[in-house]
């Protein structure tokens, strides 16, 4: 009765059957209770682009059901990786695990990207992030292609055109890059204001530290106003999400190896991220480095105590009194976005929330689905354009939903989405994307 | 597969959005909640429109194809699993709220529209649709009507059946029928209408339906009693009955179901209880404080170590949501989680739960037990792995044994999740021979070439629980 495909051998399937952890598969029971949580299912009602469907498409072709091909590979790029089918799932389904293990196999046996994809991916996966200089000049060399006007010149000869136009777009809400980064500018070590309550270190984030280092600077004055010491080892690097998320788990393990030793070596009691992408990647460095016998327990101290900004402002910090500066008679609103991996795997949802109603003079109001992905997911919105543009979409007739003049959410990613999502609505004038960082810091009365 | 020229006749009813053969798409339309059952279908196809179900189905018929009418595919008997090949038919994008109407209290909607968005557009309204089913934030009305499925407010309110007044249907021909209306009362003929209720997609495809609504209660208080003695909270749970209270819920858990629930709720549950019972009453606010105190008092009668009653609405809903993960949340002890439904009078409740513990014992398997116990209906869940050929085997030697106790106790072999293919084998020891000659002749008249979920409700011979290689 049942039909069992012959089973072809297909190199991607058998790379499956090692990299794909079975246990996982058979926990889901197919009960669907992930689905109404799912952006992509949300969008397209077909069973193969939500979390059932896609384990139940990778245990097909570990079971030899299922002869991966082209088609398969395009499903699991269609994930958003935002996680939400995560805290959904009564099951307990690691979800994002497997999204990992199948697209790493997936990477290895992969022959179609398309030619862009490709080479931004390898410069920017093996010659960029990992190399905070070459980030920073990178930082420099975009500086100055804001500056000097080469980028109008640019855009006006039209040779932006030959990529593609969501890319010209991002081109366009990029904002200000820097050279420095946030040791260039602060340096390395901070004081707590008044009493020590702990010693933190920064994670300053790649992207992050280039294209905002105000947030990061923000951050630490943030810290230091509610009583940390704030520490920002030079020797840290990217936190390696962009990889695993695509595939390059290796690449990810090397990087892991490189920030556990910059934090532990300078003694700090916690890590604090302001990127919810980066600080969810740092808080899996456990289950990244579990089987590596050498740096498991200390991946496990780690993974432990990372902690997003906001949640440790709400829980151990002395919060500042806050009043934005703006207010006059009408109270500006401020609405949330949340970051998906903050919100799903961080667990940090109630903490931005907390902070943002403590501020005076503006009126928070909670978004519908706010805690929907934006559709940005690191790179998404460059691999897989259309998806994107039809979530964001979605969001911005929530977004408008709110009238509020300014959007706040908490990683670069979901920033830039935002802003986006402003621009191609014409919101440009009406409202603003904003790090909640650089909000509270603007709002901060300072003691 | 199809041939060619199927699915060009096909495509000319349904557009070429409207019919998919490639492998992802059949892959995923080979399973439904059940457990260990996966065949692949041949094609699957998404009508948005009567006339297309219509279409479809004389182009069906005239090829004699089995089709198999697909929701969310949350059922857990093996009902949209095509296991005789064929065609799916998924009737999501059918999926409209066709007129509340606030005069008769009615609402007519498609098949497609997932329960609680309805649940929730009803609320709205200042109305109430009581069938809740604890998969309801995902499954379909009409997966709902085609299970008679019950839910936590069944107690009170009743199940699918006691709000369906009519149906508009495609027959196997491509025949459209209504039945009933926006009728409080209708005795001309036959009731079709209850018929299909039920009926599980093998007798026509439900395409639209006429439901009751009712107005809310005005106020609702839930509360927890916690039980260090399981068959103490069992009798409660007859007690309360005898004393002629009827609570909007009354369900049961047990020890390792609480312990899982709560590791994915995080509500701060005991995890030193044997047994919780959860109760709301609803209805006018004195006749809520006087009931849920007599309750509170019967608990304690039997023993109850605590009781506790919702502080807030929200607090409440959590408890009502993490109830509905129970099944779910049982897949954490062990990879495959196999669930029954076992339904005996109210009154055998603790009668019930003593067997199921001892047959449990007797065939060393580990079944850990909730349920709608208001109602008698338990779900015995065991968890087990599907790789364990020996233990699977033992599973279903203690589900049959379980079967025979409801039977024996005057209850029935499955109360609301319906027969499908796993509970075929099991339907004569219910209804007998006489009952199963009756019910096939009803098909043979809906059905005369048997294309309409074939191998549902019916078993070919007195098989054994359907257990296939890859699940
Ligand atoms: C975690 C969990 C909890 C559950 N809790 C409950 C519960 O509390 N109470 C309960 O009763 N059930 C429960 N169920 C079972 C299941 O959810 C219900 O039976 C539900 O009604 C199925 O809806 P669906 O849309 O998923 O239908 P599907 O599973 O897609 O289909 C169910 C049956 O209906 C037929 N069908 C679907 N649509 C049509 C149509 N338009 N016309 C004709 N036939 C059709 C199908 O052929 C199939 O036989 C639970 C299931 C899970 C996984
Ligand atoms: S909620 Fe969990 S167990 Fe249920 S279908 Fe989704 S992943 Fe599988
Ligand atoms: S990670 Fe997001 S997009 Fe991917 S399956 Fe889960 S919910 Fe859907």
């Amino acid at each position: 009765m049942a039909e069992s495909a012959s089973p072809v051998a297909n190199p991607l399937a058998e790379k499956l059957k090692i990299s794909l952890d079975y246990d996982q598969l058979t926990n889901c029971m197919r009960c669907g209770f992930c689905l109404p949580a799912c952006p992509t299912f949300h969008e397209t009602g077909v069973e193969a682009e939500s979390p059932r469907g896609r384990i139940a498409l990778m245990k097909a072709a570990v079971d030899g059901l299922l002869t991966p091909d082209r088609a398969f590979a395009e499903q699991m790029d269609h994930c958003l990786g935002c996680r939400a089918c995560e805290p959904a799932c009564p099951a307990d389904v690691k979800y994002g695990r497997l999204i990992e293990q199948a697209r790493d196999s997936v990477e290895e046996h992969r022959h179609d990207h398309r030619w862009w994809v490709k080479v931004v991916r390898k410069a920017a996966f093996e010659g960029l992030f990992p190399h905070p200089r070459r980030m920073r000049l990178l930082g420099g060399a975009l500086k100055l292609y804001q500056r000097t006007g080469l980028g109008q010149l640019i855009r006006s000869t039209g040779a932006l055109k030959l990529l593609p136009a969501h890319l010209t777009e991002m081109e366009r809400i990029m904002p200000a890059a820097s050279g420095h980064g946030v040791i260039g500018r602060i340096g390395e070590r901070h004081a707590a204001k008044g009493e020590r309550i702990a010693t933190v270190g920064l994670f300053r984030g790649c992207i992050m530290d280039i294209l905002f280092t105000d947030t990061n600077v923000n951050t630490v004055e943030l810290l230091t106003e509610a009583g940390f010491d704030v520490v920002i080892p030079d020797s840290q690097t990217c936190c390696g999400a962009l990889h695993a998320h695509s595939g390059e788990q290796a690449q990810a393990r090397q990087l892991a190896k490189r920030n556990l030793q910059a934090f532990q070596e300078a003694g700090v009691d916690w890590i604090v991220s302001n990127a919810g992408g980066c600080g969810a990647m740092l808080q899996e460095y456990d289950h990244l480095l579990h089987e590596d016998p050498q740096w498991k327990d200390n991946a496990n101290w780690f993974a432990q105590r990372v902690v997003d900004v906001s949640r440790l402002l709400v829980e151990r910090g002395r919060i500042p009194a806050f009043r934005f500066p703006q207010a006059g008679q009408e109270e500006v609103r401020i609405t949330y976005q949340d970051s998906c991996h903050l919100r799903n795997v961080m667990g940090s949802y109630d903490s931005p929330r907390r902070l943002m109603r403590q501020v005076d003079g503006v009126e928070y109001v909670e978004m519908a689905e706010a805690d929907r992905c934006c559709g940005s997911a690191g790179i998404y919105n460059l691999t897989q354009p259309e998806m994107s543009a039809n979530i964001l979409s979605h969001k911005m007739e929530h977004a408008r939903g709110t009238s509020a003049g300014i959007m706040l959410t908490s990683n670069p990613g979901c920033l830039l989405q935002m802003k986006l999502g402003i621009e191609r609505e014409g919101l440009a004038g009406q409202m603003e994307a904003v790090h909640l960082v650089d909000f509270l810091h603007q709002s901060m009365v300072r003691g | 597969m199809i041939s060619e020229t199927v699915k060009r006749e096909l495509e000319s009813v349904l557009g070429s959005g409207g019919v998919k053969d490639d492998p992802e798409t059949r892959v995923t339309h080979s399973y439904d909640g059940t457990p260990m059952l996966q065949v692949l279908p041949d094609a699957v196809i998404y009508p948005e429109t009567t006339a297309q179900v219509s279409g479809v189905m004389k182009v069906l018929s005239a090829h004699r194809i089995p089709l198999v009418s697909r929701g969310s595919g949350t059922n857990l008997c093996g009902g949209t699993v095509p296991v005789e090949g064929g065609v799916v038919m998924v009737m999501h994008r059918m999926n409209r709220i066709v007129e509340v109407d606030l005069q008769n209290l009615t609402a007519t909607v498609q098949p497609g529209l997932n329960t609680k968005q309805f649940i929730v557009h009803v609320e709205g309204l200042g109305l109430f649709y009581p069938p809740d089913p604890s998969s309801m934030a995902v499954s379909t009305i009409g997966g709902n009507i085609a299970e008679c499925s019950g839910g936590l407010r069944g107690l009170k309110y009743g199940t699918t059946k006691d709000y369906v007044l009519g149906l508009e249907a495609v027959l196997a021909d491509g025949r459209i029928i209504r039945t009933g209306g926006k009728l409080m009362k209708d005795v001309a003929g036959y009731d079709l209408t209850k018929l299909l209720v039920g009926s599980e997609g093998t007798l026509a495809v439900i395409t639209e339906a006429t439901l009751k609504l009712i107005p809310p209660p005005k106020s609702k208080k839930t509360m927890l009693a916690m039980y260090r003695d399981l068959y103490g909270a069992a009798r409660t749970v007859s007690k309360i009955i005898e004393s002629r209270i009827i609570p909007a819920t009354l369900e049961i858990l047990d020890r390792q179901t609480i312990r899982v629930v709560d590791d994915f709720a995080n509500l701060g549950l005991p995890h030193d209880m044997d047994a919780i019972l959860l109760i709301e009453q609803d209805g006018e606010p004195e006749a809520v404080e006087r009931d849920i105190a007599i309750i509170a008092d019967i608990c304690r009668g039997e023993s109850a170590e605590r009781i506790e009653v919702a502080a807030t609405p929200e607090q409440a809903l959590k408890l009502l949501t993490a109830r509905r993960s129970a099944f779910t949340a049982l897949a954490r002890l062990r990879p495959t989680t196999i669930l029954e439904d076992a339904t005996v009078p109210r009154s055998k409740i603790a009668d019930m739960m003593l067997e199921i513990n001892r047959i449990a014992a007797k065939h060393g398997v580990q079944i850990c037990t909730f349920g709608h116990a208001g109602d008698g209906n338990l779900h015995p869940t065991a968890t087990t792995d599907a790789r364990d050929p020996e233990e699977i085997h033992r599973v279903e030697a203690a589900f049959e044994e379980i079967f025979e106790a409801a039977i024996s106790l005057g209850g029935t072999i499955t109360g609301e999740h319906g027969v499908g293919l796993v509970k075929a084998p099991f339907l004569e020891w219910k209804v007998g021979e006489a009952g199963i000659d009756l019910m096939r002749g009803v098909k043979q008249a809906f059905d005369p070439l048997g294309i309409l979920n074939p191998g549902k409700v019916f078993a070919k011979s007195a098989r054994k629980r359907v257990v296939l290689q890859h699940g």
